[in-house]
């Protein structure tokens, strides 16, 4: 099981890193696929086998599918390298490194090494989710529905100036 | 986990199951390439395949040596490493589903429950549309590696479809899952079991949920008709206009790969018809002991080629939708009457309950 989870870990973290180094589009949806579903198989291992196919269904089959078909759609080859702006070079390295210092202290004082994880005891069946989304957490839940439903009308608004 | 032993007698089952199910899958699909030609060619008053073998039967054999010794012929332009991908990911897709699908009650060897199932995950419907909802990749990669044209609009089409009609497929099963109150094949089948009693009274109607259910039934079906691209929804591969759709660039075992693919994937939404809808395994059961636990393999094998038949008689029979006929039914029609079927089943579940 351990064995399987640092497979998985290791498959998330070098395909996010192809998202961002392959220069043709389609690669890097393919490869944010690959994480979506190296995460999901994470989620299994945690005993959260509702969120881990929640994860597929929702992120890799409908969200990822559009991603391809927009690229798909506008037919977008290999891109080409734009001169880059000296300022993102420079202050861009310090910053990710920042980042990534500032999430692993984060991991390491809620999890201290040693210290057993968690998520075992934890229910994450499909009920237990739907309580706690439609009682503890039923107002941020509708406030995110209006909140996409507004990007959406806005989406729509933008692309079509005659309705 | 017991002792080594059992650990090992639990992973030899398991390895048979899988074996045994994947040559009765290959074999299904073999044989319905072949029914679909022969009853189709019946509908249209022609023969069929009728030379290899008696009334053609070892055709799909032949079929299966003619793809094996073609010529793979890769276009000079396509892009080769998805294109490679991109059959493989459908065929094993397909082939992925029905790792969770019952196929019947089970039975006790020397102590040990054997279930008709290589695995029973407690979401095996989600599970099911999660590996569906993958399936599209299959076809979207296939028509965009090509770099050609027709297979492009093969593919987007295919994904526009595929978005449009899962909307409908999953609010289609909502119905079903209030009323079993559970994710697991096997607990949807088991709340079917028996007659309908109204008031007590045995109506010696199966308790099959289409009974209840019979709109979410035909959202289900006309959305799953078009999640496998088969006629009246096969503009993904319409040959009139698209001359092959996403695989017109493929050609000998790869092709044969999305072939295998589409009626694995047809075999599985006839399977899940039956269990979500029809009862599974549940049927008359009489007989001696080893009768009483095939029978109901039998029936369930029974209504799933039933369905199966349904698939090629509407191939037989309807005609191609056109492109905005197509995204406005689902859209405009299966969607609206799938949210419908929803709140009219959720009503009637809190009306029923409530003391």
């Amino acid at each position: 099981m351990e064995a399987l989870f640092y497979i998985c870990a290791v498959l998330a973290v070098l395909a996010a890193l192809n998202v961002v180094v392959q220069r043709t589009p389609v690669y890097s949806a393919l490869s944010l696929i690959v994480v979506l579903c190296a995460l999901a198989v994470v989620y299994l291992l945690l005993g959260a086998e509702f969120m881990a196919v929640i994860q597929v269904i929702v992120y890799a089959g409908a969200i990822m599918v559009l991603f391809v078909f927009v690229i798909m759609l506008l037919n977008a080859g290999r891109e080409t390298p734009s001169q880059r702006s000296r300022l993102a070079r420079w202050l861009g390295p310090p910053l990710v490194a920042a980042l990534l210092v500032e999430v692993l202290t984060v991991v390491w004082r809620q999890f201290p090494p040693g210290s057993a994880a968690p998520a075992a005891a934890l229910d994450a069946g499909p009920k237990a989710i739907g309580e706690r989304l439609f009682q503890v957490y039923v107002l941020p839940f509708e406030v995110t529905s209006i909140l996409i439903l507004v990007a959406i009308l806005g989406a729509v608004v933008l692309a079509k100036k005659e309705l | 986990m017991g002792t080594f032993s059992e650990t090992g007698f639990v992973l030899a089952v398991t390895f048979i199951k899988i074996a045994v199910v994947l040559v009765i899958l290959l074999t299904t699909i073999a044989y319905l390439s072949w029914l679909e030609r022969k009853v189709v060619a019946h509908i249209q008053a022609r023969w069929g395949p009728y030379l290899v073998g008696p009334h053609g039967l070892l055709q799909p054999l032949a079929d299966g040596v003619k793809f094996l010794f073609k010529e793979d012929i890769v276009p000079l332009e396509a892009d080769r490493v998805v294109y490679w991908l991109a059959p493989f990911i459908g065929f094993t897709l397909a082939f992925l589903s029905i790792a969770v699908i019952p196929f019947g009650e089970g039975f006790t060897f020397r102590g040990h429950t054997i279930t008709f199932q290589i695995t029973d995950l407690n979401v095996g419907l989600l599970f099911i549309f999660a590996v569906t909802s993958l399936g599209v990749y299959s076809i979207a990669l296939a028509g965009w590696s090509s770099n050609s044209k027709y297979p492009l609009f093969g593919g987007l089409r295919s994904s526009a479809q595929m978005i449009s009609y899962e909307l409908a497929l999953g609010l289609a099963v909502v119905g079903v899952l209030m009323i079993s109150g559970t994710l697991s094949l096997r607990g949807i089948v088991d709340g079917q079991a028996g007659f309908w009693h109204v008031r007590g009274i045995n109506t010696y109607l199966p308790h099959w949920n289409v009974l209840v259910q019979p709109v979410g039934f035909l959202v289900y079906f006309i959305a799953a008709v078009a999640e496998t691209n088969r006629i009246p929804f096969d503009l993904p591969e319409g040959e009139t206009e698209l001359v092959g759709g996403f695989h017109t660039e493929y050609s000998s075992f790869k092709f044969a790969m999305f072939f295998m693919a589409e009626y694995a994937n047809m075999v599985t939404v006839s399977c899940l018809a039956t269990l979500l809808f029809f009862g599974g395994w549940h049927g008359p059961v009489f007989g001696p002991a080893v009768l009483r636990a095939l029978l109901p393999v039998f029936w369930f094998c029974l209504k799933v080629f039933c369905f199966l038949f349904f698939y090629i008689w509407m191939r037989g029979t309807l005609p191609r939708f056109r492109y905005d006929q197509l995204m406005a039914f689902g859209w405009k029609f299966l969607l609206p009457l799938g949210l419908l079927n929803v709140l009219a089943t959720s009503l009637a579940v809190a009306w029923l309950s409530s003391p």
